[in-house]
C-alpha cells in the first residue's frame, strides 16, 4: 500500500493521456504534425499570435476535433470510474454500469426521446435524448432499489437480481420501441451503437461538471471502499457507514453513466475492462485504482474513436468497435482466472 | 475483591426479524477483563445478541448500555475503536495481500488522506505474530486456506486494538491446533491486558476450558449465565442443549470437563 509505483504508474497514465489527446487532434482527413496541434492550443489558451500555420487549423482543432476528442476521453474516464465503483460496492470484479441496468434505462429513455420525436411529439432530439436518457437512468436506478429495499443492508445478490430484472424489462421495451419505430428503426439502432460524431463543447461541459465532481466525490470514500472489501458486517463494525456509502456512491456511479450514455449512445466493455486490468497490475487499493481507471479509460476509449475516426476507411460506431475489442479480450481474461484458479 | 467495572448492561431487551421472535426479555450485565462463553443450539440467538451489542440491529424493547450510555448514542466511528468483532464466515473478491487486510483493523484509527502512523505499523505487526501469519505478509488473501484465512481475520481484529473482542463461531472451520492456539491467544490478553472477549462457541469443553463464565441461550431467552466452574451439570445439559452427559470436575485446574453419552 506503500509503495511508490502506483503513483508512478498514474503519472505515466496521465503523461499518455497529454500525448494521444494531442496526437490524436492531429490525425484525421487532415493532418496536424504535433507540434502544431501544440502551438495551437498555446495560441488558443492565451490569445498568442502564432505564425506559420495554415489559418484553417485553429478551427479544426478547436471546434471540430477537441470537442470530440475531450467528450471521448471523459466518456472513457467516466464508465471505466463507474465500473470500478460498481465491482467495490458489488463485491463483484465482473460487474459494471451494465449489471445493475442503469445503461438499459438509459437507452430506453434515448429511443423513448427518439421514437416520439418520429411522431413529432417532443422535439427538438438534440435536447430531448439526453435530457429522456437520464431520466431513464436516474429511473431505472430508483425502481432497481425499491425492488432490493425491503433487504435494507442493499446485499450484492439482491441488488444485481434487482438490475437484471429491470434490465430485461426495459430490454423489452427498448424492443417494443423498435417496432412503432417501424420504417425508422434505423436512427434508434445507430443511436444505440454509441458514437462521438459531431460533438461540440456543450457535451464537453455537461459531462465535465457530472463526472470531474463525481470522481473526487468518489475518491472520498476510497479507503472506505477498500474496507468494504472485508463484507458489510465487517465494514460495519470498523466504523464504515455501509449502507449509507453503498447508496451515495452507486448514485453518484449512475449519475456518471447516465451522463456517459446520453452524449454518447451505449458503449460497452469500458466499465469492465479497464478496472480488471488495472487491478491486475496495480492491486485492488482504490485510492489508487480509481485515478488509474479514470485515466486509462480515457486513453482507451479515445485511442478507439481516433481508430475508427481517422484510420479506418469508414466510421464503425464506437460501441460496435469496443465491444468487438473488448468481448474476446475479456473472455480470454475470464478464460485464464478460471484456469488459474482450478489449477 | 472489587468489582470490575461494568461494560454492557441489557435490561428487558427484546428483538424479531419481521415476525419470529429471535430474543425475548434479555436481562444481562457484562464486566470488563472477562472472558465469556455465549452458548447456545443453532438458532438460539447468538448471531442475533452479538449484532444488538455492537450496535448493528437496534433493539426492538428493552435498553442496552455500553459504558452507561445506551449504545445508540455511539457513533460508528467511535464503536469502531471500542468493539471488534471476529465474524464466522469470511471471504474476499478482491487479491488484497494480508498485511493490507490486517491493516484495515486500523481504519478507524487512522484519519481519512492519512497514512499508517508507527503505532499503526506496530500494532499490525504485532497482530501477525501474535497469529503467526508474519511470513504470509505479502500473499493474496484470495491464495490462503481456510486455516490461514481466520487467523488473518483475528488478527485483523487484534490491530484494531478494542477494549472489546467479539467472536461469532471464529473457530468453528478450524482444525482443534489452531482453535486451541486461538483461545490461548484469547486467555492470555484477557488474564494480561484487560481484554474483554465475548466468544459464541459451539465446543462446550473448548468454553469450560477457556472462559471465566458462560452465557446459555434457550430459544431466544438467557437460560442460565454463571462462572463455568458451577454453571456446567448434567440437567443444564440436558435442558438446554437435550443432551445426556456427565461433568468431571477433577484435574484441568478446577475447570469442568462435559463427558457426552453418545448411545
Amino acid at each position: 500500500m506503500t509503495s511508490s509505483r502506483p503513483i508512478l504508474l498514474i503519472m505515466l497514465l496521465f503523461l499518455t493521456l497529454c500525448a494521444t489527446i494531442i496526437l490524436a487532434t492531429g490525425m484525421g482527413f487532415l493532418e496536424i504534425a504535433p507540434l502544431e496541434v501544440i502551438k495551437i492550443l498555446w495560441s488558443q489558451a492565451g490569445n498568442h499570435k502564432v505564425s506559420g500555420i495554415d489559418p484553417t487549423f485553429p478551427f479544426v482543432v478547436m471546434e471540430v476535433r477537441l470537442p470530440r476528442i475531450l467528450t471521448a476521453a471523459l466518456v472513457g474516464g467516466g464508465l471505466a470510474v463507474a465500473g470500478a465503483v460498481f465491482q467495490a460496492i458489488l463485491l463483484n470484479p465482473l460487474a459494471d454500469p451494465y449489471t445493475l441496468g442503469i445503461s438499459s434505462g438509459a437507452a430506453f429513455g434515448a429511443s423513448l426521446a427518439i421514437v416520439l420525436s418520429l411522431f413529432g411529439i417532443f422535439v427538438p432530439a438534440w435536447l430531448s435524448i439526453p435530457v429522456f436518457a437520464f431520466l431513464g437512468a436516474m429511473a431505472t436506478l430508483i425502481g432497481v432499489f425499491s425492488l432490493a429495499a425491503p433487504d435494507n443492508r442493499l446485499s450484492s445478490n439482491t441488488l444485481i437480481l434487482s438490475g437484471v430484472i429491470v434490465a430485461a424489462i426495459l430490454s423489452a421495451g427498448i424492443g417494443f420501441i423498435k417496432y412503432l419505430a417501424d420504417e425508422q428503426v434505423s436512427v434508434i439502432i445507430f443511436w444505440l451503437m454509441g458514437s462521438f460524431v459531431g460533438r461540440t463543447w456543450a457535451d464537453v461541459l455537461s459531462t465535465t461538471v457530472v463526472v470531474l465532481p463525481g470522481l473526487l466525490f468518489i475518491l472520498y470514500f476510497a479507503r472506505d471502499l477498500n474496507v468494504m472489501a472485508l463484507g458489510e458486517r465487517t465494514a460495519d463494525t470498523l466504523g464504515v457507514e455501509t449502507a449509507r456509502v453503498k447508496k451515495m456512491l452507486l448514485l453518484c456511479a449512475s449519475l456518471i453513466t447516465a451522463i456517459c450514455v446520453s452524449v454518447s449512445g451505449i458503449i460497452g466493455f469500458i466499465g469492465l475492462i479497464i478496472p480488471h486490468l488495472l487491478r491486475l497490475i496495480l492491486g485492488p487499493d482504490n485510492r489508487m485504482l480509481l485515478p488509474a481507471c479514470f485515466l486509462g479509460g480515457a486513453i482507451l476509449l479515445l485511442g478507439a474513436d481516433t481508430i475508427t475516426r481517422a484510420w479506418l476507411p469508414a466510421e464503425i460506431p464506437i460501441g460496435v468497435l469496443t465491444s468487438l475489442i473488448g468481448g474476446p479480450f475479456f473472455c480470454y481474461i475470464f478464460r485464464k482466472k478460471q484456469l488459474a484458479a482450478a489449477s | 475483591m472489587t468489582q470490575p467495572p461494568l461494560l454492557f448492561q441489557l435490561s428487558d431487551v427484546s428483538f424479531s426479524y419481521r415476525h419470529t421472535k429471535v430474543l425475548e426479555g434479555i436481562d444481562l450485565q457484562l464486566c470488563s477483563g472477562r472472558f465469556y462463553g455465549l452458548l447456545g443450539a443453532n438458532g438460539s440467538g447468538k448471531s442475533t445478541l452479538i449484532e444488538l451489542i455492537m450496535g448493528g440491529h437496534k433493539a426492538l424493547a428493552g435498553t442496552i448500555l455500553y459504558k452507561n450510555k445506551s449504545i445508540e448514542s455511539y457513533s460508528r466511528q467511535e464503536l469502531a475503536t471500542q468493539l471488534a468483532l471476529v465474524p464466522q464466515n469470511f471471504a474476499m473478491s478482491f487479491e488484497y495481500q494480508v498485511s493490507d487486510v490486517v491493516l484495515m483493523g486500523r481504519h478507524p484509527h487512522i484519519p481519512r488522506f492519512s497514512s499508517p502512523a508507527k503505532t499503526d505499523r506496530e500494532a499490525v505487526a504485532d497482530a501477525m505474530q501474535t497469529m503467526d501469519i508474519s511470513h504470509l505478509r505479502s500473499r493474496p488473501v484470495c491464495a490462503l486456506s481456510g486455516g490461514e484465512l481466520q487467523r488473518v481475520v483475528m488478527a485483523r481484529a487484534l490491530a484494531q486494538e478494542t477494549e472489546v473482542l467479539i467472536l461469532d463461531e471464529a473457530t468453528s472451520n478450524l482444525d482443534i491446533h489452531h482453535t486451541i492456539a486461538i483461545m490461548q491467544v484469547m486467555r492470555k490478553r484477557v488474564t494480561e491486558k484487560g481484554l474483554t472477549v465475548i466468544a459464541a462457541i459451539h465446543d462446550l469443553n473448548l468454553a469450560a476450558a477457556f472462559c471465566d463464565e458462560c452465557l446459555v441461550l434457550k430459544e431466544g431467552q438467557l437460560f442460565a449465565h454463571g462462572p463455568v466452574q458451577q454453571l456446567f451439570t448434567s440437567e443444564l445439559l440436558h435442558r438446554a442443549f437435550a443432551v445426556e452427559a456427565t461433568v468431571h470436575h477433577h484435574g484441568n485446574h478446577g475447570r469442568p470437563q462435559i463427558q457426552f453419552r453418545y448411545q
